[in-house]
């Protein structure tokens, strides 16, 4: 609030052309455009991720290929994770409209859980892979593989912290202006990961199984 | 009645964008459910029995559940940012498909050109 005043003496101590040119940009206006641009970006890192596992997914080196691999019930239930953790983002994102701040928490927190479901299954297969010799060292294809899926998980990973950096923030200051629109920014990068998963699981593991 | 309402689109800087509704975010998923389901259940089954139809099944599937993951989740719509969202898409969908489709065509042809010898040509090397 001091900091607001203190910028509004500011401005009111520059010219008043300035004032008058800065009046329509309220706080973070452009902050949504700004951060879809972001995704999008993000989503190019993604697409030369898939088309590298397009091109180098063929390329077993005699090593293990998808069907041997490939555990379809597992990326079920993996898939199944992520959706509902999409859908429990949503309902916290409505909890945040209806202004219930401990609501919207706890479906930050349910959100957290199926995350860690998520990363977690991911892992075991990472590791069961692993163990059974199908490290990212053996073929082009499980290069090009634990690329593309590690960096989805990682993502995934980053977006956890993110929740739980905002659960202590709407704790501390409540559902103020300022963690709305990160709650919104959040959930467009959320969401985003969903999108992504769905490409994975088509063209990596259902179409790989298929190959 | 929700805020997204047009009446409510002033100059309130947190209602800029379209909200979902509970029943908004049940459709979406009710939708991802069966749309992540069938492909699932048509390559663990293979009833289709041709791998290259369900392979194009199993895309088409998965481009209707991005298609309504946009429209559900994300709440895309053509007037969000005076249109520089759906602006900002396009342009990233045209460059993800030349990325794309350009990638695995080069190199499905330099593979191609680059492809070991069978054992026929072998034997004609001098």
């Amino acid at each position: 609030m001091s900091t607001a005043t203190t910028h509004l003496k500011n401005k009111a101590d520059s010219s008043a052309f300035y004032m008058a040119d800065e009046h329509d940009h309220a706080g973070g206006e452009s902050t949504m455009l700004g951060f879809w641009l972001y995704i999008m970006s993000d989503c190019l890192i993604f697409a030369v991720l898939f088309a590298t596992y397009g091109v180098l997914g063929g390329n077993y080196a005699a090593g293990p290929s998808p069907k041997d691999l490939f555990e379809l019930p597992l990326v079920a239930v993996n898939t199944s994770m992520l959706l509902l953790s999409s859908v429990t983002y949503g309902f916290a994102m409505l909890a945040a409209q209806r202004n219930r701040a401990g609501q919207t928490q706890l479906w930050l927190a349910i959100t957290v859980l199926f995350g860690l479901c998520f990363v977690g299954i991911e892992l075991f297969e990472f590791s069961h892979m692993i163990h059974e010799g199908a490290t990212p060292m053996r073929s082009a294809f499980l290069s090009s593989f634990f690329t593309l899926v590690g960096t989805h998980g990682l993502h995934v990973s980053i977006g956890m912290i993110w929740i739980v950096t905002l659960m202590a923030q709407v704790g501390k200051y409540g559902l103020i202006p300022e963690n709305r629109r990160r709650l919104m920014c959040l959930s467009m990068f959320w969401h985003f990961l969903d999108v992504i998963w769905i490409g994975v699981f088509t063209f990596v593991y259902l179409m790989g199984v298929l190959r | 009645m929700k805020k997204n309402s047009p009446g409510g689109h002033d100059a309130s800087h947190d209602d800029h964008s379209s909200h979902g509704t509970f029943r908004s975010y049940m459709t979406g998923f009710g939708l991802s459910v069966i749309l992540t389901a069938i492909p699932f259940w048509l390559v663990m089954s293979g009833v289709l029995g041709s791998a290259q139809a369900t392979s194009f099944l199993v895309m088409g599937f998965a481009i209707a559940q991005i298609v309504v993951h946009m429209i559900y989740f994300l709440h895309m719509d053509t007037k969000s940012e005076g249109g520089w969202t759906v602006m900002a898409l396009i342009f990233t969908l045209v460059v993800v498909a030349i990325t794309l489709s350009g990638s695995i065509w080069v190199m499905y042809h330099l593979n191609h050109n680059m492809m070991p010898m069978s054992a026929h040509d072998m034997s004609q090397i001098p």
